[in-house]
């Protein structure tokens, strides 16, 4: 510590005794490290992708207890709301985390490339041995493959939580009542749910999050304005020059989620399918994905050429 | 190898021309000041220098093309930009960790020993800590790089004086040796005249003086003349003429030591006083010579 490393000792290699071996030296680090790295920085610094999801999971949860509580009470509402129980508690799960995580998406992407130049922060990362292509490839994996992983944890978790609740608490879950879906298979929801978000969340919609970071690492103020302004006016000026709506067909496929999509909440009163091979065929089979991947990797590319420019703002 | 080679280095801004042809060559174990006005091209040449900005001409610093390259360059460079670049939400740990992980150069048990003498937490946010143990902790962080060129923008600005020599201190006692370079900029000239090796002058985007502090002293000197030899110090050409509590002092460029202590005391002058008297006649000539 308070050793004066000053000992002018002509070789770098052999200069202040280190604790460790001084042989060691390894001239780089590999990009898989650096990319876990910039990951983990991201969680860091957004430490709202995983705690909104659980806070969303918390209210959702507590909101079912209450819910249990009362229909344990009272018998009849059981039989009462058995008509249009068309949304179990595991759905209303569903969907406030999913729109959770659409939600999440979009705040993390205008942010990414924008917030580090704000903060004045990129002199400080840009310091360090890490390039932009692997800062920018780091940030697009936040919406394309960790916060599907998060979303998915949590919806299992709470779901689990849901059943276990259910099964113990509930009264007369094996009749038809409300409380029916306790008996219902899991699995294929999970499967349904898992395969939902890896194919249309994080593929599909992944040129969405391309043109988001790419705002994100261009523009100097309101990335959000950039991001839907430039889309609103070419939908508008497509309108009244040619008085069509190609882009907008575009968009509107796009959001559709693309081929193989499976349908959910399934039709009243039936199961929810698992996912099969004709659903995942029929997906890897769309030119829309492979379209769409190309486009996100442009403007990716993009994004990387544009941070390389960039400084605080 | 130099570690800093330039010719010809020019960055032009829409109009306005920020470098103007700098020819410029930095050996390993120097400390090199860069001394200019605001807006000079100081932080444009620090900036093409660490591959934050394209530029035209030739640059290479430990060569390598710092535009192509600056993540590989980044291996052996180390830099603080200015105050308070560290992210505000970064906990000391955190930066601890990301630093290790990322920079194959890092000694982390060297980093936490620095930060050991400080008061810093090691949970404490970049946020929550005064301006001074920022700079602290950042240099900590770069000190424990085993980088060959280390590049100082300004890295004192807005620290009290206490913590600015706690600094300097820092960077001679347990950091520079003959095998590192450092380049540094600030305002406060006067502080780092005797941190120096090396100094250069830079004004419009031009360098009008580039001098090892060696050199320096020989080359320069300042003189508070007797009155009644004020006359016969004037013939000798001096480059300024100041009036300090009613004294003239003169400063000489290439004079001969031994005549100026027939004239007065003789002093070597601080930076600050030649940058005055080169940056304004500099001033004056582009100004006659138009553009």
């Amino acid at each position: 510590m308070a050793t004066p490393g000053s000992t002018a000792m002509p070789d770098p290699s052999s200069e202040p005794q280190a604790e460790e071996s001084p042989a060691f030296r390894p001239a780089a680090v590999s990009p898989a490290r650096l990319f876990y790295w910039s990951v983990r920085r991201e969680l860091w610094e957004n430490r709202f992708l995983y705690v909104v999801p659980l806070i969303v999971a918390a209210v959702v949860l507590f909101g079912f207890a209450i819910g249990a509580a009362h229909l344990s009470h009272t018998r009849l509402g059981g039989r009462a709301s058995a008509h249009h129980a068309a949304l179990t508690p595991l759905d209303f799960a569903v969907f406030a985390l999913m729109l959770t995580y659409v939600i999440l998406t979009l705040i993390y992407c205008l942010g990414a490339l924008h917030n580090e130049r704000s903060d004045r922060g990129i002199l400080f990362w840009k310091s360090l041995p890490v390039s932009d292509a692997i800062t920018v490839i780091a940030k697009a994996s936040i919406p394309i493959v960790i916060l599907p992983m998060i979303t998915f944890v949590v919806l299992v978790v709470t779901q689990g939580i849901m059943l276990l609740a259910g099964h113990v608490a509930l009264p007369d879950h094996g009749a038809a009542g409300a409380a029916s879906w306790v008996q219902a298979p899991i699995f294929p929801l999970w499967a349904a749910m898992l395969y939902h978000l890896l194919t249309v969340h994080a593929l599909y919609y992944a040129p969405i999050y391309g043109w988001l970071l790419l705002v994100s690492a261009w523009a100097r103020r309101a990335p959000i304005l950039w991001a839907t302004l430039p889309v609103a006016a070419l939908l508008i000026i497509e309108k009244l020059v040619f008085n069509s709506s190609v882009f907008a067909h575009m968009l509107l496929s796009r959001i559709g989620g693309g081929p193989g999509a499976i349908e959910y909440p399934p039709p009243a009163n039936m199961p929810i399918e698992a996912p099969t091979l004709a659903n995942l065929g029929a997906f890897l089979a769309s030119p829309g994905l492979w379209m769409g991947l190309a486009v996100c990797a442009v403007f990716l590319a993009a994004a990387v050429r544009v941070r390389r420019y960039q400084g605080p703002l | 190898m130099s570690v800093i080679e330039a010719t010809g280095l020019r960055k032009v801004f829409g109009t306005t021309v920020a470098l103007d042809g700098i020819d410029l060559r930095v050996e390993p174990g120097r400390i090199l000041g860069l001394i200019g006005p605001n807006g000079a091209g100081k932080s444009t040449a620090i900036n093409a220098v660490l591959g934050l900005t394209p530029h035209l001409g030739h640059l290479r610093v430990l060569g390598r093309d710092p535009w192509a390259a600056r993540d590989r360059l980044m291996r052996d460079v180390a830099f603080i930009a200015d105050v308070a670049v560290l992210p505000r939400w970064l906990r000391v740990w955190q930066a601890l960790d990301y630093v290790a992980g990322v920079h194959p150069r890092f000694d982390r048990a060297k980093a936490e020993g620095f930060i050991g003498r400080t008061s810093i937490g090691r949970n404490s946010r970049v946020r929550e800590l005064s301006k001074g143990m920022v700079t602290q902790l950042h240099l900590a962080l770069v000190m424990a790089i085993d980088a060959r060129l280390l590049v100082l923008d300004e890295p004192t600005l807005g620290l009290d004086i206490l913590f600015r020599k706690q600094f300097y201190d820092a960077l001679l006692n347990d950091y520079f040796d003959r095998n590192r370079t450092i380049l540094l900029t600030t305002h406060q000239v006067e502080e780092i005249q005797n941190v120096l090796t090396d100094f250069m002058f830079i004004h419009r985007g031009r360098i009008v003086l580039s001098c090892s502090m060696e050199d320096f002293e020989a080359r320069y000197a300042e003189v508070t003349v007797h009155p009644e030899r004020l006359a016969a110090a004037r013939g000798l050409r001096p480059i300024q003429e100041r009036q300090v509590f009613g004294r003239s002092t003169l400063l000489f460029e290439h004079a001969d030591r031994g005549r100026l202590q027939e004239l007065g005391d003789v002093r070597t002058p601080s930076i600050a006083d030649v940058f005055v008297a080169v940056i304004g006649s500099a001033g004056g000539a582009s100004q006659a010579g138009g553009r």
